[in-house]
């Protein structure tokens, strides 16, 4: 440990995890975490969600109330940006003229939405974006009161998520997909199409394969109309565009660390400047579970990440290996995913799809590399225990007739022998 | 208000004072007690938040739901009798002196 501390850049999940495994593992340097949004660490996922309909208050999204940070002594610098990394001399300058000098940087930056490429787009109010706190009070204000026509585009997580939720609240939705199915690079078709029929159920109508060519306002500025290929005219009072994410790697960048698509790190999710680490969603880190680099955006990746950056600072160079999971909610469908789908080469669907509890398990040359559930969490848990181990599990053994997943939890190698 | 008894499996002991309305989980969250991840944020989705009940408890724990059994399907350390998501347990004046025991890793 030397006397500069530790430098933590993004106060996200990511970033506050990073802290709290520091203090965990005894780290007794200076700690601290800089954010640029005003707020302490919260939760993201109920901005979709539970957040825009009031059953989760402000105050629940706290991921640590602010007598943790006292106790365990991370100085927490919010609303300020970091402006410039001196690697020379292992300063980090933030916008506010401070300068924070570090033994070891993490850089956990996040990413920011993508913008829609079309006029009208940036100019016109009433044309949102869901990422951070702000965003979502914003909505949620625009979401109460009387029903109001609300075009999502792209039918993403956060735009599915969304369209849900603004359903629930009355809205009329429809969503604009320019993939021709929904979540196309996320899910399997079989997961998808299960997807949209929930939300043509639910009265959400969504057109795939369209691509929003325009946005027209009011003469006051307002969104009145989503304009799409073939001239078609969809009129809007709210417009929430989720067309996914670009990663915050400018800082990176102009410390001249390797970048692309992502901040490069490896195995151990050190930079090519060996103090200095990047992890969650600004992150592009060789993952043994897809064999090759990926960049991941979900809470269990920067949670995860962030004890073996932690590890790391400490001198416990271990590599990151945890198994991928995510989870979504949509309506009555708890969706979870184990493990990465892309890439299988083959699907086999167990479970009741009908009655909305079923899994669709994919391997890729014979040998399992993910599984999507709906309402199946023991089908998720388990998937999860058996990519982690790598059991193995076959697709034959999955069609076989009274195949349930519980029966192999208990003791997984004796069961799975194929003998 | 309840007291709740965190047991680590170095053999630390964490005594807090929860308010209601809260959790088992949220209550470690609050107080810097480590050893429980809930990287869900409390909806029973991960089984990060996995405890074992101390064995003597008698103090009256809602019934375990079915999605809540589900998901201790896939703890990362080995499911007992005596498994909870602490996710699942509300804390009231009634589980007052509750003491659970955490598991050696969540994830």
């Amino acid at each position: 440990m030397g006397p500069r501390g530790v430098v933590v850049i993004g106060a996200g999940q990511g970033g506050l995890d990073t802290a709290a495994a520091l203090r965990g593992r005894g780290y007794r340097g200076r700690l601290t975490l800089v954010g640029d949004e005003p707020v302490l660490p919260y939760q993201r996922p109920p901005l979709s969600k539970g957040f825009l309909t009031g059953d989760t208050a402000a105050g629940d999204l706290e991921l640590r109330p602010r007598a943790f940070f006292a106790a365990q002594d991370v100085e927490v610098v919010s609303g300020t940006r970091a402006a410039k990394i001196d690697r020379e001399r292992r300063t980090v300058l933030l916008e506010t003229g401070t300068t924070l000098p570090y033994d070891s940087l993490v850089l956990a930056t996040g990413a920011r939405p993508r913008t829609l490429p079309v006029p009208g787009a940036v100019s016109l109010s009433g044309v949102l974006t869901l990422r951070g706190l702000a965003d979502a009070e914003d909505l949620r204000k625009r979401l109460t009161g009387p029903p109001r026509r609300l075009v999502v585009i792209g039918a993403g997580f956060i735009g599915l998520e969304l369209a849900a939720t603004a359903r629930k609240l009355g809205h009329e939705v429809t969503v604009v997909e320019a993939q021709s199915r929904a979540l196309a690079r996320a899910l399997t078709p079989t997961m998808s199409s299960r997807l949209v029929a929930r939300h043509a159920e639910a009265g959400v109508r969504i057109l795939l394969s369209r691509e929003v060519t325009a946005l027209w306002g009011s003469a006051a500025g307002r969104v009145e109309v989503v304009e799409l290929d073939g001239a078609e005219r969809i009129p809007a009072d709210l417009v929430v565009v989720g067309i996914g994410v670009l990663p915050n790697t400018e800082l990176a960048t102009l410390a001249e660390l390797q970048v692309g698509d992502g901040i490069v790190v490896d195995a151990q999710l050190r930079t090519d400047d060996p103090d200095i680490y990047a992890l969650g969603d600004c992150a592009r880190f060789p993952s043994p579970h897809a064999g090759r680099h990926v960049r991941l955006e979900s809470v269990q990746n920067a949670s995860d990440q962030a004890k073996v950056v932690a590890a790391g600072i400490c001198g416990d160079r271990v590599p990151y290996t945890a198994v991928p999971w995510f989870w979504s909610e949509q309506y009555d469908m708890r969706l979870q995913i184990a493990g990465l789908t892309a890439g299988h080469d083959e699907t086999v669907l167990a479970g009741d799809p009908e009655g909305g509890r079923f899994s669709v398990f994919c391997f890729r040359d014979g040998r399992l590399t993910g599984v999507e559930s709906v309402n199946r969490p023991a089908d998720h848990g388990i998937a999860r225990r058996l990519l982690a181990s790598g059991t193995e599990l076959t697709a034959d053994d999955v069609r076989r007739p009274g195949f349930d997943l519980k029966t192999l939890a208990r003791r997984p190698q004796e069961r799975l022998t194929h003998a | 208000m309840a007291k709740i008894t965190y047991k680590h499996p170095s053999g630390t002991v964490t005594i807090v004072d929860v308010e209601a309305p809260n959790t088992v989980m949220r209550g470690a969250k609050l107080n810097g007690v480590e050893g429980i991840e809930a990287q869900c944020g409390g909806s029973a989705q991960c089984g990060t938040c996995h405890v074992y009940v101390d064995e003597a408890n008698e103090l009256p724990l809602p019934e375990m739901d079915s999605v809540e059994d589900d998901v201790l399907y896939g703890t990362a350390c080995e499911r007992t009798e005596h498994s909870r998501l602490s996710c699942q347990l509300p804390v009231t004046e009634a589980i007052d002196g509750l003491v659970v025991h955490l598991p050696e890793a969540q994830s």
